[in-house]
C-alpha cells in the first residue's frame, strides 16, 4: 500500500438543512452518495481513504434538539444526536446516575476527539469496537429517528446487524438516544484495554452493571456487555441469568466470566489475536463483575481516578 | 462544488473567507490565512498537531470542516503571544526543554492552554490524560509534562 504524503479529503458539499424532514427528503433523494454529519470524526477518515464516496455530506448538528441533555425524573434521560463525548462525562446528572456512560465516554480517543466525537454517532457507526455502546445497551437504550415516513423508535438491543451495519434505512436520522431511569442502587464500570492505557481503540472492553433485585435468586441482577469481541456489540445473557440464580462469590463471577469468554468470537487483528481477546474478556470481565459487586456491597476499595480509564481496580 | 462564505474571528480579528465544502479548518488556516504555526500531521484526528481551540475548546482542526466553523471564534498558537513576547505556557515549556524539533508544540501548547482554562491545578494524570491526543516523538513527554506543571505553578502565583 503507497502512502500518500498529503492526503485531503475528496470533493463532496456541504448541505445544511432548515429543519429535519428537509434533511430527511435529501438523504433519500441523493441514496449511496449523501449521509449525515455530526462529529464526522468516522466520517472524515473514511472518505479521505476512499472507503465512502459520498458527494454530500448533510449537516444535523444545528437542528432542533440536537444539543440537548435533559433529565426527567419520571422518564429518564435523553441525549441529543449532537451532544459530545466530552459533555457526557462533565454532566452532573450523568456521572451521577448512569456514571457507566461518563466513564465509557471518557474512555474514548482524545480530548480533542471528544470535543467533536458523539455518543450517537459512535452507536450509528456500529463499530464492534464502539465504546460506548455496551453501557447503552445495558442501560435499555432508546434511538429517536425520524425518517421521510415520520418518527419511530428503536431499542438498541436490536439495533446491530453487523460490523457497521444498522438498522438504520436511508433517510433516517437519529435525533436522540433515551435511557429508562436506573434501577434503585445501580453500579456500573466500563474496563477498557487497549495497547496504551489512553487514547487506544480497544482491544478488549468490557461494561457491567448490577443492581439489587429481590425477584431472582441472589438477590442482584448483574448484565455484562462486551466489546471489540465479536461482529456487534454482545450482551452475554449467560453472564445475567448465572449470577442471578447462584449466590455471587469469587467463584460463581470466575464462572460467570468464563461464560462471557465461551460467548465471544473475536478475530485476529492489529491490535490483538483472537485468542488472546478471548482470554481477556474473561479476565477483564472478573475484574469488572467483582468492582461493580464489591460497590454494590459497599466494600469497594477503589482508587477511582476520574482521569484514567482504567480506573486502578484493586480486586481483592 | 459548492462554495460558501464564512465569517470566523481568528486570534481575535474577523475573516470573512471563501471556502469549498470539503475544506477542513485545517487547510484554511495554512492556505487561506496563512497561519502554518497549525501542523498537518495524519489528517485523520490521531495526532493533534492541528490541535486548535474552536469556541474556546481544543479540537483537531484537520477533523473540522471550516464551513462548520461560521460565526465561531478560533485560536491558534499565532495568538497565543501577546504584544510582550511569548506566554507562560510558552516559556515554560521552553524552560523545562520541551521542545525539540517543535512540530507537535503548537498542538500541545493549545492543549495545554485549554487544560489550563478549565483545571488550573491539574495534577501529572491529568496533564497526561489532557495531552494524550498530542504525539511528540523527540521529547518522550515528561520534559513536556514539566513545562506544564511549571506554567500552571506560574499562572496561578497573583500578578
Amino acid at each position: 500500500m503507497s502512502i500518500n504524503p498529503h492526503p485531503t479529503l475528496p470533493e463532496f458539499d456541504y448541505i445544511k438543512p432548515k429543519n429535519i424532514e428537509e434533511a430527511a427528503k435529501f438523504l433519500v433523494e441523493h441514496p449511496g452518495q449523501s449521509r449525515p454529519l455530526s462529529g464526522g470524526t468516522d466520517i472524515f477518515v473514511r472518505l479521505r481513504d476512499g472507503v465512502w464516496k459520498d458527494k454530500f455530506l448533510v449537516e444535523i448538528k444545528h437542528l432542533d434538539g440536537m444539543n440537548e441533555i435533559s433529565f426527567d425524573p419520571s422518564n429518564g434521560l435523553t441525549i441529543g444526536a449532537a451532544v459530545n463525548m466530552n459533555r457526557v462525562d462533565s454532566h452532573p446528572v450523568i456521572n451521577e446516575k448512569y456514571s457507566i456512560l461518563a466513564e465509557a465516554a471518557r474512555s474514548c480517543a482524545s480530548y480533542q476527539l471528544r470535543n467533536r466525537a458523539t455518543l450517537v454517532g459512535n452507536i450509528c457507526n456500529a463499530s464492534p469496537a464502539g465504546d460506548t455502546i455496551g453501557a447503552c445497551l445495558l442501560l435499555d437504550g432508546v434511538l429517536h429517528i425520524t425518517g421521510v415516513e415520520g418518527s419511530r423508535k428503536e431499542p438498541l438491543d436490536s439495533f446491530f446487524l453487523g460490523p457497521g451495519k444498522t438498522k438504520l434505512k436511508i433517510g433516517d436520522i437519529v435525533t436522540s438516544i433515551q435511557f429508562p431511569l436506573p434501577a434503585k442502587g445501580m453500579q456500573g464500570k466500563y474496563l477498557k484495554h487497549g495497547r496504551n492505557n489512553l487514547g487506544d481503540l480497544s482491544i478488549v472492553g468490557v461494561s457491567v452493571v448490577g443492581s439489587p433485585d429481590k425477584r431472582v435468586a441472589s438477590g442482584f441482577r448483574m448484565r455484562l456487555a462486551l466489546a471489540s469481541v465479536a461482529p456487534t456489540p454482545l450482551v452475554v445473557n449467560e453472564v445475567e441469568e448465572i449470577l442471578a440464580r447462584k449466590n455471587i462469590s469469587l467463584e460463581t463471577i470466575i464462572e460467570a466470566a468464563q461464560l462471557a469468554s465461551i460467548a465471544c468470537n473475536p478475530i485476529t487483528d492489529v491490535r490483538g489475536s483472537a485468542r488472546y481477546r478471548k482470554q481477556m474478556a474473561k479476565n477483564l470481565s472478573i475484574r469488572a463483575l467483582t468492582n461493580v459487586w464489591k460497590k454494590l456491597n459497599g466494600l469497594c476499595i477503589i482508587i477511582e481516578n476520574k482521569n484514567s480509564t482504567d480506573a486502578g481496580v484493586e480486586v481483592r | 462544488m459548492t462554495f460558501h462564505n464564512i465569517s470566523v474571528t481568528v486570534n481575535g480579528g474577523i475573516e470573512e473567507v471563501l471556502v469549498p465544502g470539503n475544506m477542513t479548518l485545517m487547510k484554511m488556516l495554512r492556505e487561506k490565512l496563512s497561519l502554518t504555526g497549525t501542523k498537518n500531521g495524519c489528517s485523520a484526528g490521531e495526532c493533534g498537531a492541528c490541535t486548535v481551540l474552536l469556541n474556546g475548546e481544543p479540537v483537531n482542526s484537520c477533523m473540522v470542516l471550516a464551513v462548520e466553523c461560521d460565526g465561531s471564534s478560533i485560536l491558534t498558537v499565532e495568538g497565543l503571544s501577546g504584544d510582550k513576547g511569548l506566554n507562560i505556557i510558552q516559556e515554560s515549556i521552553i524552560d523545562e526543554g520541551g521542545v525539540q524539533c517543535g512540530f507537535c508544540t503548537p498542538g500541545i501548547l493549545l492543549s495545554a492552554r485549554a487544560l489550563l482554562d478549565r483545571n488550573s491545578h491539574p495534577t501529572e494524570e491529568e496533564i497526561k490524560e489532557a495531552i494524550v491526543g498530542n504525539l511528540c516523538r523527540c521529547t518522550g513527554y515528561v520534559r513536556i509534562i514539566e513545562g506544564v506543571k511549571k506554567a500552571a505553578k506560574e499562572l496561578s502565583v497573583p500578578a
